[in-house]
């Protein structure tokens, strides 16, 4: 694909130059948070005190990623983040696996099996981005309580899994549209089935749209802590309550390395994927990827 | 391309009367069906709650004495409902914006065979990983006056620089748009990355041949592409700033005095804290409906009769 | 065989008793720093050495709003959980809606009436029954102060008046350090606000505009004088207070950038933790003219309604110990605040909780004990809002004026209420 018009002139020579040093300059506007983070995470609490934003530790030290890690106080427990992880990561796995499935099969069925109304199906389903959390607490809470569901994890993995059907519904929607009929026709000749042509023909091409739709998902799911908060069980609240314990003490010494330490233990798992599968989340955001 | 089709569809035309073809032709609907009524219930059920809520004088948690429309009345005469909705009005268009514009700038660059490609693409990326309550604390210093940009500028020697937005209650807002931003481009310069590197090729090479510049394909071919992306983009910024609630709360907590305040946080303040929920459920309803005024005649545009999405 | 039998019957009967008494009991709390869980878990502890469990359900954040977010969703779900942190006349308004159990008879049997001060019994009562249990005493109306930044601007002893404040605010000035800290948080201009009004207005001037919330006191003379003394406050303080945590302000005087600052009496905690001793590293006194008055905070556990006879009983058990004599003096030590229980002896205590209790005492003779409006102990939480917002916004907009701001406060709250 050549749409730079590569001459090798001065002219075009230097307007490389000029786009490198502009990119270079947003990766470090880009990248200013996580360094302070970074240096506050490792700095004694002294020095923060003292010191600036971005100065380098004159003694370099650990301790806070082990305070946060394993001995800070999140309530009378201090026991650090540890013990969250798999309390969020029971809530996260199952409601993206479910949400995504379910993105899928709506998006499938919106875009290849035309049937009237099938756009304003997709414009209804599509307003379920947009309603704030805070509005949907107290009926929530409300509608767990009927069903028995109030302070448990699976109560939890439902309410993320109904507000994510929006957004994977999205995803899946605009990707499907642009694969191409004849695929889906040709295997309707055949005599393939609904389920069939999605497991066979639909599912295998389908993978960078997953990767979209669980990055996504994993992301907003594991960052909440809103619904985390208030429909967790008290022995499975996500990581996020355990850091809001942490960070946002009303009275009592403010530990800003063992804040900062705790804030990126808690966002290591998304950093871990966003940089992983950076890749496949701008393929799979290609539309027309697929080429019959 | 008409002839192939027709085919199939005369095939599929026979089955369609047979038990299997009904089923087929329900199936679809049949799938799409729990997620619709999963809708219905969580998104429009409760829109619908909030909305008789806001009829109540609840308090504390929900009662049912209607009391019309009170509540909107002491909402409209509410000043800092009024500064609400102001800031998200022009934090919601400044962010969408900046946003989009700086989104596809970085996407347009880094389509030009940048080296290392990746690493600048997760560098871009990486802050949607961050929740804001995790990131709040580092932007409300690096926006502060004292200890952020303004001194490290002063400090390099330049005494008159002041960027002290954060504590500004004019500028505070602006501030917000910042760190949102920082948030939110790089997700949107990976759509339109996407969208730029699914664009023709043949497209680029016929207007090469036509002796076209590149600011003018840029500007003829590939922005009119890029349609379908800005939707995506569009839904999708539209949503943060909507629930842009973890922002205000990490970065200002609303202030200075009120002057950062947005819908979200004004509900939440209301229904929760200070235990209004009438007056709270009011404000949700008109958030909503701003939403809805936005979106609907765009949705509408975009969906009417196209193909593609 | 017959008595053995019935022996038989009644051990079994017993340890059927006694193993109903023991009970799974699920606190909401939002003590999350280290001191206070530290000594807070005591108070686990001990109640697991009763056989009960302690369920706890920790929600940091805003003083308590997040925690009372999760109580009301968990109420609308109908399991609110069996033992909540609730503040002042919160307590009334859940015990209104029914939510709340009675423990009088754990109050009866311990005899609080004899050692609880009425005023602050009374927020922990509904209808006249016990439904909550205090726990603490925090004073608001505190001025801390750096001796060494006060002695190099020339200055001898705290100020009394708020005309000895800015005359000691100039000299402070220029020495080259900050007056006043202050964190620019709602909540933190509300609490400096209303202390520059009690010391105004006086007691009976704080409760008639705060407590009664009579619209004349609020438009008075003297409310318009307190605002703008208020706002010419922040003449006192540096251009970057906007959204500064109350820590770091209280840091700004620990490491001598600034002379005084006014908060509750938790600031205590930041001077101990950076090593300070009360009374010769750092200083404290009351607030300029409070200085017969005791703004209170109390932090209080609401028993919610169980139907179980064992969780009644872990209640009634967290109540005893909270009010244990040993309870109330280790965690108040801890936690800056003096025990709510009169008779506990203050040994170990430092100088300024000592003071504390004096004043306490003297206050509560002298009817200068008034509840602090800016900590959810005076109002309504929707008209404490209320309050915040015109405070807030008077003090954060240059071109407002003390009139206007008090026209405000009596239109919002009556708005609110």
């Amino acid at each position: 694909m050549d749409n730079v018009i590569r001459r090798r002139t001065l002219g075009a020579r230097m307007l490389r130059a000029g786009l490198y040093a502009l990119l270079l300059v947003m990766a470090l506007v880009y990248l200013l948070p996580l360094v302070v983070m970074l240096l506050t995470s490792i700095k004694p609490l002294e020095e923060i005190r003292a010191g600036a934003l971005l100065s380098l530790p004159d003694s370099l030290t650990f301790a806070a990623w082990i305070k946060a890690w394993g001995t800070a106080c999140t309530g009378m427990r201090c026991e650090g983040l540890s013990g969250y992880f798999m309390n969020s990561m029971s809530i996260a796995i199952p409601a993206v696996a479910i949400s995504t499935l379910v993105g899928a099969l709506n998006g499938y069925a919106l875009t290849k099996w035309r049937f009237r109304g099938a756009n304003l199906c997709f414009a209804l389903l599509l307003f379920g981005c947009f309603i704030p959390f805070q509005v949907v607490l107290m009926p929530m809470a409300r509608t767990l309580g009927w069903l028995g569901l109030a302070s448990s994890t699976s109560g939890l993995v439902l309410v993320h899994v109904v507000y994510g059907i929006a957004f994977t519904t999205l995803f899946f929607r605009n990707y499907y549209v642009s694969v191409p009929d004849e695929m889906i026709s040709a295997a309707k000749l055949d005599g393939a089935g609904f389920f069939r042509v999605f497991w066979r023909i639909l599912l295998p091409v389908s993978g960078p749209i997953i990767t979209v739709s669980v990055i996504w998902q994993f992301t907003q799911i594991w960052n909440d802590f809103l619904f985390g908060v208030a429909f967790a069980g008290f022995d499975s609240q996500p990581v996020t309550v355990a850091l809001n314990n942490m960070v946002n003490t009303s009275t009592g010494v403010k530990e800003y390395n063992v804040d900062m330490a705790g804030a990126m233990i808690a966002a290591l798992p998304t950093l871990v994927v966003y940089v992983l599968a950076g890749k496949y989340f701008v393929r799979g955001l290609t539309a027309g990827s697929v080429k019959g | 391309m008409s002839q192939t089709d027709s085919l199939p569809r005369r095939r599929a035309n026979a089955g369609r009367h047979s038990l299997s073809g009904t089923l087929e032709r329900v199936l679809p609907r049949l799938v799409v069906a729990p997620s619709l009524a999963v809708a219905l219930f969580f998104v429009y059920g409760y829109m619908l709650w909030t909305f008789v809520l806001s009829l109540t004088n609840s308090g504390m948690l929900p009662q049912y004495d209607f009391v019309g429309f009170e509540q909107y009345a002491r909402l409209f005469a509410n000043q800092r409902w009024n500064v609400a909705a102001t800031n998200l009005v022009v934090f919601g268009g400044l962010f969408i914006v900046i946003c989009l514009f700086l989104g596809l700038m970085l996407a347009i660059l880094l389509d030009q065979r940048i080296r290392q490609e990746g690493a600048l693409r997760t560098i871009y990326l990486y802050p949607m990983a961050l929740s804001l309550i995790v990131t709040g604390v580092v932007w409300r210093w690096i926006l502060n006056p004292g200890l952020g940009i303004q001194s490290l500028v002063r400090g390099w020697g330049f005494e008159d620089f002041t960027f002290d937005w954060l504590v500004n209650p004019d500028m505070a807002i602006y501030a917000l748009v910042i760190a949102a931003v920082w948030q939110a481009s790089g997700f949107v310069m990976a759509l339109f990355l996407a969208g730029l590197r699914s664009i023709d090729d043949s497209l680029f090479k016929a207007a090469a041949l036509d002796g076209a510049s590149l600011p003018k394909v840029y500007w003829r071919i590939v922005i009119p592409c890029l349609r379908p992306v800005v939707f995506s983009a569009v839904m999708i910024l539209s949503h943060i700033a909507i629930k842009s609630f973890d922002l205000v709360m990490a970065l200002t907590g609303g202030g200075p005095g009120y002057a950062t305040d947005l819908p979200a946080t004004f509900m939440y303040a209301h229904t929760f804290t200070r235990g209004q929920i009438g007056l709270g459920s009011a404000s949700a309803i008109m958030m909503l409906c701003g939403v809805l005024a936005i979106l609907v005649p765009y949705l509408y545009s975009e969906l009417r009769g196209s193909k593609h999405g | 065989m017959k008595k053995i039998h019935t022996l038989a019957a009644g051990a079994a009967l017993a340890v059927a008793v006694s193993q109903a008494q023991a009970a799974e009991i699920e606190v909401l709390h939002w003590w999350t720093s280290g001191g206070e869980a530290k000594a807070a878990n005591m108070l686990k502890e001990k109640l697991e050495a009763k056989g009960h469990t302690w369920k706890d359900f920790a929600v940091a954040g805003g003083g308590g709003d997040s925690a009372m977010t999760v109580l009301k969703s968990r109420a609308i779900s109908g399991n609110p959980p069996a033992v909540a942190q609730i503040k002042g006349p919160l307590i009334q308004e859940w015990g209104d809606m029914g939510f709340l159990g009675n423990i009088d008879q754990i109050a009866k049997e311990e005899n609080w009436d004899s050692f609880l001060t009425p005023q602050l019994a009374a927020d922990d009562k509904v209808d006249g029954h016990y439904a909550a249990v205090p726990v603490n005493i925090h004073r608001i109306n505190w001025l801390w102060a750096n001796p060494e930044v006060l002695e190099k601007a020339g200055i001898d002893g705290l100020p009394a008046t708020w005309d000895e404040f800015f005359a000691d605010a100039k000299k402070i000035r220029e020495a080259g350090f900050i007056p006043l800290a202050h964190g620019g948080q709602p909540w933190q201009d509300a609490t400096v606000f209303e202390v520059v009004m009690m010391g105004i207005g006086g007691a009976d001037f704080y409760r008639k505009a705060f407590v009664e919330l009579d619209p004349e006191a609020l438009t008075s003379d003297t409310m318009i004088e307190s605002l703008k003394t208020f706002k010419k406050l922040r003449e006192t303080m540096d251009p970057n207070i906007a959204g500064r945590d109350w820590n770091e302000a209280t840091s700004m005087v620990i490491n001598g950038e600034a002379a005084m600052q006014i908060m509750g009496d938790w600031a205590k905690g930041e001077f101990t933790a950076a090593g300070l001793t009360a009374g010769e590293d750092y200083l404290c006194e009351a607030a300029p003219m409070t200085e017969h008055m005791f703004s209170y905070n109390v932090d209080s556990f609401a028993m919610f309604k169980v139907d179980d006879g064992g969780k009644q009983q872990a209640q009634r058990d967290l109540a005893s110990l909270i009010l244990s004599k040993d309870f109330q003096s280790t965690f108040n030590k801890a936690k800056g605040s003096i025990p709510v229980r009169l008779d506990v002896p203050l040994e170990g205590f430092d100088k300024c909780a000592q003071e504390s209790r004096k004043a306490f005492d003297a206050a509560s003779e002298g009817n200068g004990l008034v509840p602090s409006l800016a900590h959810g102990m005076a109002v309504s939480a929707s008209v404490q809002g209320a309050v915040f917002d015109v405070i807030t916004n008077f003090f954060n907009d240059p071109g407002m004026k003390a009139e206007t701001a008090a026209e405000r406060l009596a239109s919002a709250v009556r708005a609110a209420g």
